[in-house]
């Protein structure tokens, strides 16, 4: 069985599979890509083919256009095995955002998966993540600290709501990235029971389309642009977060400034931002959730794409993992994305 | 524990006052006795537990977690409670998270040794924000931003407006954690707590700045006039209970005043003024600071410091309530007392003569003394009511000095201000090591503008940025102000070597360049006392926060 550090490759472009002829991410534009889900940082524009989940393509072409989303686009459906060169390849869910999946490459019998970006806890925005055995485990570190434990978001929304109802003359204004999390949280607040209309920073009501049209109702939405501050009193607003502490915001009623990320738990970094409630709410998975996921996967040894790679490669090694940082430069960039 | 910790996630974050207040109302309107009770307490800063150390956070750290992790984990958080309370490795337990009774009621009884293990078992039943809560208020590490005041209004609002801000502080300093007659007497179930002998504050009477509308409604017959010095306001409470000194805002501050309290041999209640005195003249309001925020104070300082009070009003002799007495009367009674009593460290405000509104402005625009603040003028037939009454005591202060500076550094403001820069960094031209000039900042205003000035300032200084540090800009050194202060001191702890008192923008100086604004060395003149104080243009739009 080759060792797969023979056939996946790390190159300036991205993890590169020579049997294969494909990209996985790639970090600039290249001739065939597999790509595991649309954040800007991992689906880039520009490459010839582009073979990804429906919904990863759909989320593409809103933010970057038909053209640039890729010459040709090839769709591939959860579990469906595709053989590209010599390799067999496959997506399962990654439970991250809409059409989030890992991707599973197989070359005489020695097995890499690649899972982009993950989480394990519920959303019900997206298909769980679905753990797949292998020699490789290529795995994301955002928050691979151990004080980084994400509280169950539900009870996050609930500290949301509760702050709404006591003040109710003040317009929330919730930071949170348009793709992925914008959708989850107005998920969760119409699980919470909150069925009035959402406002929305223009930034995000095109994703909030894109995710209507494959099938994630999202209920009542407005514009807050057009919004009077008289409607926007007692108003839970979703924005970019950049926009939540600036000039932006100053057509709010008062705003209580929150902001949902996982960064979220770190007193100091939720001050810097000027935030008031923060929600600890990410789609990444927490120290607890990567250390299980690796003793799912029981692969022996594990690539760390981007993050807090020391401590999850120590962690690793206390068990008898071996673990290997890849520093691919260019993933992760957008911390709002935590 | 679990609604403390809440509350606390809350208040830290919170910017503003009003929301502060809804919370901390909905917090002891909601949580049963003791533990708001403990709540309040841990608020107001009256809780200390003496065992428990910050090195037992370590030791705890040390004890569950791997060194590298816990090293890696330390230095992205940078805050030893918070990196624990975070990362604790909970052991599977059935135990609900401690109630603040049981933490404080332990804690107290609590052998050293034991410790470890107690706070262990707690952490391990609770989540990262109560852990958090737990080991700040164990380690007094606890920083609420909440003043003792704002918690006494959410407890008068929580009275659904029987009980004012001003009922609590009188039986406040009577009472102790966790304060159960004072919610039984808020909530209408019991009556008023007797604070019977004990020392309390009482509401402190305050004073309206005087506008020019009220100047020709004066009757100057009726009024009386003392200087207004620039120390701080303190209250004297002596009864068979106890000696104690509190500040305006009803902080007990006894322990940094020794001297004082041992001066207190009598009953009563008197009103004044807490300076630095040497050889019967009032030092600089910055000499006064070197005594003020200490818990104890050594003998030399109190040597090189020497304080004392200018009394200024009476509210109790002995057990009787002056209170209600007109001023003329109370200040009668004021007099036979200190020609009774003769207190250490102790004089009388002089009253001022005077026949005239024109010979007050007179003595007011004459008063160069850094120590004097202006007039304080009062009704003679004023009762002493807690609170700010209209039309009963004034504060007339000197005009205020100003001077032109330039802007360096902006950055944005709090709450209602947090999308515009609000807080200005300004500097004055001094003659830099190479001979050219150069400006040294020499203060920062939040205050003095009008909506149109922020509006005009925040385009400005986002079209005009040279440099971003984190929150803060550099400015193009083109933008000229007007900052208006009420005295300019010493500081060897600026770089510039002077420090303003209450500093605000005064006018925007659009129309002057750079180049034109005013020099360090006319400032330290100011210092010196060899300019007399230079009268600001268009002065008089703010008040400062006295
Ligand atoms: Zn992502
Ligand atoms: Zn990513």
């Amino acid at each position: 069985m080759p060792h797969p550090e023979t056939w996946l490759k790390s190159t300036p472009s991205g993890l590169f599979c020579e049997p294969g002829g494909f990209h996985v991410d790639p970090l600039r534009a290249v001739e065939r890509a597999v790509i595991t889900h649309g954040h800007s940082d991992h689906a880039r524009p520009g490459h010839r083919s582009v073979l990804a989940t429906r919904e990863t393509l759909a989320i593409m072409r809103t933010r970057m256009g038909e053209a640039a989303a890729g010459a040709n686009q090839q769709s591939l459906g959860f579990g469906e095995v595709l053989r590209i060169g010599e390799v067999d390849v496959w997506l399962q869910p990654a439970g991250h955002v809409l059409g989030s999946a890992q991707v599973a490459m197989e070359w005489r019998g020695s097995r890499i998966v690649v899972s982009g970006d993950y989480k394990r806890a519920r959303d019900p925005t997206t298909p769980g993540f679905v753990p797949i055995a292998c020699d490789v485990f290529v795995t994301e570190a955002t928050f691979a600290l151990p004080v980084f434990r994400h509280p169950k978001a539900e009870a996050e929304i609930g500290r949301l709501l509760d702050s709404v109802a006591l003040f109710p003359e003040r317009t929330h204004v919730v930071g949170c990235y348009s793709l992925g999390k914008c959708q989850r949280l107005i998920m969760l607040l119409r699980e919470a029971g909150w069925d009035r209309p959402i406002y929305l920073h223009g930034a995000h009501q095109a994703l909030c389309q894109t995710y209507e049209e494959l099938g994630v109702k999202l209920g009542a939405l407005r514009p807050a642009t057009v919004a009077g501050k008289a409607d926007l009193a007692g108003a839970i607003v979703l924005a970019p977060p950049s926009a939540i502490a600036d000039r932006w915001a100053r057509r709010l009623a008062e705003p209580v400034v929150c902001a949902a990320s996982g960064w979220m738990r770190v007193r100091q970094r939720a001050k810097q931002g000027g935030v008031e409630l923060p929600l600890v709410i990410s789609d990444h998975a927490d120290w607890d959730e990567l250390n299980a996921t690796l003793d799912e996967v029981a692969a022996p040894e594990v690539w760390v794409t981007h993050g807090a790679e020391e401590a999850l490669i120590h962690a690793a090694g206390l068990r008898g993992i071996r673990g290997r940082a890849l520093r691919l430069l260019g993933y992760g960039d957008e911390d709002a994305e935590a | 524990m679990i609604a403390f910790a809440a509350l606390l996630e809350r208040l830290v974050f919170t910017p503003g006052r009003n929301t502060k207040r809804a919370l901390l109302r909905r917090y002891f309107a909601t949580q049963p006795d003791p533990d708001r009770g403990f709540g309040l307490a841990a608020v107001t800063g009256e809780l200390t537990f003496k065992s428990a150390k910050p090195a037992l956070i370590r030791e705890l750290a040390a004890a569950r977690t791997d060194p590298d992790l816990f090293a890696l984990s330390y230095d992205f958080v940078g805050d030893l409670a918070e990196t624990v309370a975070l990362m604790w490795p909970s052991m599977a337990t059935n135990r609900a998270p401690p109630d603040m009774a049981e933490v404080i009621e332990t804690l107290n009884a609590a052998d050293k040794a034991e410790l470890p293990g107690i706070v262990a078992g707690w952490l391990d039943a609770s989540d990262p924000s109560v852990r958090f809560a737990l080991l700040k208020l164990i380690t007094g590490g606890l920083r609420v931003g909440v003043s003792a005041r704002l918690a006494k209004v959410a407890l008068a609002e929580m009275s659904g407006g029987r009980v004012t801000a001003d009922d609590v502080e009188e039986v406040w300093h009577g009472l102790a954690p966790p304060y159960a007659s004072l919610f039984a007497w808020l909530e209408d179930r019991a009556p008023r707590p007797d604070p019977a002998d004990a020392p309390v504050f009482r509401p402190p009477m305050l004073a309206h700045p005087l506008e020019h509308a009220d100047f020709a409604a004066l009757d100057p017959a009726a009024l009386r006039a003392e200087w207004k010095w620039d120390g701080i306001r303190v209250q004297l409470v002596a009864t068979g209970g106890g000696q104690r000194l509190y500040s305006r805002g009803s902080e007990d501050i006894s322990g940094g005043f020794p001297e004082i309290i041992r001066a207190m041999d009598f009953h009563a209640v008197l009103d004044g003024e807490l300076l630095v005195v040497r050889d019967g003249q009032v030092a600089p309001f910055a000499d006064l600071q070197q005594r003020l925020n200490r818990k104890s104070v050594g003998a030399k300082l109190m040597q090189q410091h020497p304080v004392a009070v200018r009394l200024y009003d009476i509210l109790f002799d002995g057990a009787e309530d002056l209170r209600t007495l007109p001023f003329d009367a109370r200040r009668a009674r004021l007099e036979a007392w200190y020609a009774r009593q003769r207190p250490a460290r102790m004089d009388l405000s002089d009253m001022i003569r005077f026949e005239t509104l024109e010979d007050l402005a007179a003595l007011r625009d004459g008063a160069r003394a850094a120590s004097i603040e202006g007039l304080m003028l009062k009704r003679g037939d004023a009762p002493y009511l807690p609170g700010r009454p209209r039309g009963l005591w004034w504060k007339w202060k000197r005009d205020p000095l100003s001077i032109d500076a330039v802007l360096m550094y902006a950055q944005r403001g709090h709450g209602k201000r947090s999308s515009f820069y609000s807080d200005y960094t300004f500097g004055l031209w001094r003659s830099g090591a190479d001979g050219r000039d150069e400006l040294v900042p020499i203060g920062k205003a939040y205050s003095g503008f009008t909506d149109e000035e922020l509006t005009l300032l925040d385009r400005w200084i986002r079209n005009n940025t040279v440099a971003r540090f984190g929150p803060v800009r550099e400015v193009e050194k083109a933008f000229v102000l007007e900052v208006a202060f009420d005295a300019a001191q010493r500081s060897p702890r600026h770089k510039s070597g002077v420090a303003l008192r209450f500093p605000r923008i005064a006018r925007l100086r659009q129309d002057k360049p750079a180049a034109e604004a005013d020099r360090l060395e006319t400032l330290m003149r100011v210092v010196e006392g060899q300019a007399a104080p230079r009268t600001c243009r268009g002065a008089g739009r703010t008040d400062s926060p006295s």
